[in-house]
C-alpha cells in the first residue's frame, strides 16, 4: 500500500491584491522526508507556509495534509502540524517550561500526560535544566529549542520549519539541526523547511524546491540539481543559476525584510 | 528474556480525540486565563501601580465629595459607599481597554501566528484572551475592595453577593477586552490603538453611572449611559455589594449580550490582524 504524501500542492495560487505571491504551485513531500523550500525574499516560500499550516486560504488550487485538505478539515490538519515560525514566537513571562505547558494544552494532550510530554520535550531539546526559567533569560539558540519544544510537545507528525536559524550562530545552528535531524530519525516525522542557507539546505534536505517569483522554478535531491548544473557546482550555484534568471527584488517588500531584520536583531 | 516492547514512535501517535465545541470553549478559556494568573505570579508590579488610581480616586474625589455632600445618592447612602463599586468597575475598565495591544504585540512578535496554527478556533481564542484579562481585572478589583473596606465601606460580604460581584467584573472586563481587541482588528496599530484607547476610556467612564446618578445626567448623556455596558456592571456590583435595588437579571443579561456581540466582532476581524 502506498503511503498518502504528507503535503500535497496542486495549482496552488495565492493572490495579494495585484501581486501573485504564489503562481500555479505543485509539489510533493513524502512521509518521513525533509524538504527544504529555497528562494530569495519574497519568492512566496512564507506564503506556502502559512497555506500548509491553514493560516491563509489560497485564491485557488488546493493544499493537502496526510490527505486532509487545508480549507475544509482545518483543525484536523492543525492536530498533525508542529509549526515554527520565521519571528521568535515565545513568551518571555512565562518559563520555559510554561511555554511548552500552554502548547500541550492547546492541542489537548490529555491531563495525566501532560507533565511527561511536558517534560520530554525539552528534554528533546535539553533545556530540561533551565524549564523554571522566565523564557526572557535565554540566549537565541535556547529560544529555538525552546519554540521546537513547543512545536514537539503535541507529537506532529509534520514539523513546519520557517527560516529556523535565521540569525543563529553557527554553534546554534548546528545544535537545533543535529536535534530535528534526531528527532525526524527516531519519530519518522516529515519535515517541510524553508531557508536562505543553501549549505544548510545541501546537508540537511532530502529534496528541495527553488521558488522564485512564486513559481517553482526547480525541484529534486539537491546532488541531482548540482549535478545537472556542472561538475563542482554546489546549490548556491544552482540556486544562482535560477535567480540570476528572474528575481524580482521588488517582491521582497519592506515588510518582509523588516520581519527577517526584527527576527535576527531579537537573536543577536 | 523477552525484548521492552518498541515505544511507538512519537510522529505516529494517535491524535488526542478532538473536544466537542462547548468542552473546547472551556479548554481554551480556561487555559489563557490560567496562563494569565502565572504571569500575574510571575511579576506583581502591575497590581501595585495599577492601584493608584483608583486609590486616588477612593481617596481624593471620594472622601471630598462625602464631605460636602454634592452628588445626591440613593437611600442617602454615604458618597464612598456609592462610588466605590463605580471606581471598581473603572479600574476593570482601564486594564480591559487595552487589551488589543496585547494582541498586536503578540502579532508583531510571532506569537499570534502561532496560537491560530493551533487547533483553536479564533472564536475560543478571543474568548480565553477576553476572559483572561477579566482574571487581570479581578486581581485588580481586590485591592480596590480592600481598600474601600478600610476606608469604612459597608459591604455586603456573603459568598454569593461576592461571587455575582467576580462575574460582573469578570464579563464586563470581557466586553471591553474584545472592544479593544475589534479596534486592534481594525486600526492593527499599536500606537493607533492607544490612541483610540485613551479617546474612549474617560467618555465610557464619565457617560456612566460608576461616579454619580445617570438622574443627575443632561438627557443626551443618559442615553449614552443606558447603552453603555459598564452602568450596567456598576449596576450589579451596587445590588450585589451594597444592596441597593435594582434589576440584576436585566444587568447580567445586558454584560453577556455585549459580551457575546464582542467576542464575535474581535473573531470576526482576527484574521485581519494574523495576515
Amino acid at each position: 500500500m502506498t503511503r498518502q504524501p504528507a503535503v500535497a500542492a496542486r495549482g496552488l495560487v495565492c493572490q495579494f491584491g495585484p501581486v501573485r505571491a504564489v503562481d500555479d504551485l505543485s509539489f510533493e513531500v513524502a512521509e518521513g522526508e525533509v524538504f527544504g523550500l529555497l528562494g530569495p525574499n519574497g519568492a512566496g516560500k512564507t506564503t506556502v507556509i502559512r497555506v500548509v499550516t491553514t493560516l491563509l486560504k489560497p485564491a485557488a488550487g488546493t493544499v493537502r495534509v496526510f490527505g486532509l485538505d487545508t480549507r475544509r478539515s482545518t483543525m484536523r490538519v492543525r492536530r498533525r502540524i508542529g509549526y515554527l515560525p520565521q519571528q521568535l514566537s515565545i513568551d518571555g513571562q512565562l518559563t520555559g517550561y510554561e511555554n511548552v505547558w500552554l502548547f500541550a494544552r492547546l492541542f489537548d494532550v490529555p491531563r495525566r500526560e501532560r507533565r511527561g510530554r511536558v517534560e520530554d520535550a525539552l528534554a528533546q531539546v535539553g533545556l530540561e535544566k533551565v524549564a523554571r526559567r522566565l523564557a526572557s533569560t535565554y540566549s537565541g539558540g535556547m529560544v529555538r529549542r525552546l519554540e521546537l519544544a513547543q512545536a514537539l510537545v503535541s507529537r506532529p507528525r509534520l514539523l513546519v520549519l520557517d527560516e529556523p536559524t535565521i540569525g543563529l550562530d553557527p554553534l546554534a545552528r548546528d545544535s537545533l539541526w543535529e536535534r530535528v535531524l534526531g528527532l525526524r530519525a527516531e519519530e519518522d516525522m516529515t519535515v517541510l523547511l524553508t531557508t536562505h542557507y543553501m549549505e544548510e539546505a545541501e546537508q540537511l534536505c532530502d529534496r528541495v524546491g527553488l521558488l522564485l517569483n512564486g513559481r517553482l522554478r526547480a525541484i529534486g535531491r539537491p546532488r541531482e540539481l548540482e549535478a545537472a548544473l556542472g561538475p563542482g557546482a554546489t546549490l548556491e550555484d544552482v540556486f544562482r543559476a535560477y535567480a540570476a534568471g528572474g528575481a524580482d527584488e521588488d517582491k521582497g517588500g519592506l515588510r518582509d525584510v523588516r520581519s527577517t531584520r526584527r527576527t535576527a536583531g531579537r537573536l543577536r | 528474556m523477552s525484548a521492552a516492547p518498541a515505544a511507538p514512535p512519537v510522529g505516529s501517535a494517535e491524535r488526542p480525540p478532538a473536544p466537542g465545541a462547548i468542552r473546547l470553549l472551556w479548554n481554551r478559556t480556561t487555559t489563557l486565563c490560567l496562563l494569565e494568573l502565572v504571569k500575574l505570579r510571575h511579576d506583581r508590579t502591575e497590581l501595585y501601580t495599577r492601584a493608584i488610581q483608583p486609590a486616588l480616586w477612593l481617596l481624593v474625589f471620594g472622601v471630598t465629595f462625602t464631605r460636602i455632600h454634592a452628588i445626591p445618592t440613593p437611600g442617602r447612602l454615604p458618597y464612598l459607599d456609592y462610588l466605590a463599586p463605580g471606581v471598581m468597575a473603572q479600574s476593570a475598565l482601564f486594564i480591559a481597554i487595552f487589551y488589543g495591544i496585547q494582541l498586536i504585540w503578540e502579532r508583531d512578535f510571532g506569537i499570534l501566528t502561532k496560537l491560530l496554527a493551533t487547533p483553536t478556533p479564533r472564536a475560543a481564542l478571543v474568548a480565553g484572551k477576553a476572559f483572561a484579562a477579566g482574571v487581570r481585572a479581578i486581581s485588580q478589583v481586590v485591592v480596590v475592595l480592600v481598600l474601600a473596606a478600610v476606608l469604612g465601606v459597608t459591604f455586603r460580604w456573603q459568598p454569593l453577593s461576592l461571587l455575582g460581584s467576580v462575574a460582573a467584573v469578570m464579563l464586563g472586563s470581557s466586553f471591553f477586552a474584545s472592544l479593544s481587541m475589534t479596534i486592534a482588528g481594525l486600526v492593527r496599530s499599536r500606537d493607533r490603538l492607544m490612541g483610540i484607547g485613551q479617546a474612549i476610556t474617560m467618555p465610557l467612564f464619565f457617560a456612566s453611572n460608576a461616579l454619580y446618578p445617570t438622574a443627575l445626567m443632561p438627557a443626551w448623556v443618559q442615553a449614552i449611559a443606558r447603552v453603555n455596558p459598564l452602568s450596567y456592571e456598576v449596576n450589579a456590583l451596587r445590588q450585589l455589594l451594597l444592596g441597593l435595588p435594582g434589576n440584576l437579571a436585566m444587568d447580567f443579561a445586558a454584560l453577556l449580550g455585549a459580551t457575546v456581540a464582542g467576542i464575535t466582532a474581535a473573531s470576526l476581524l482576527l484574521g485581519r490582524l494574523a495576515r
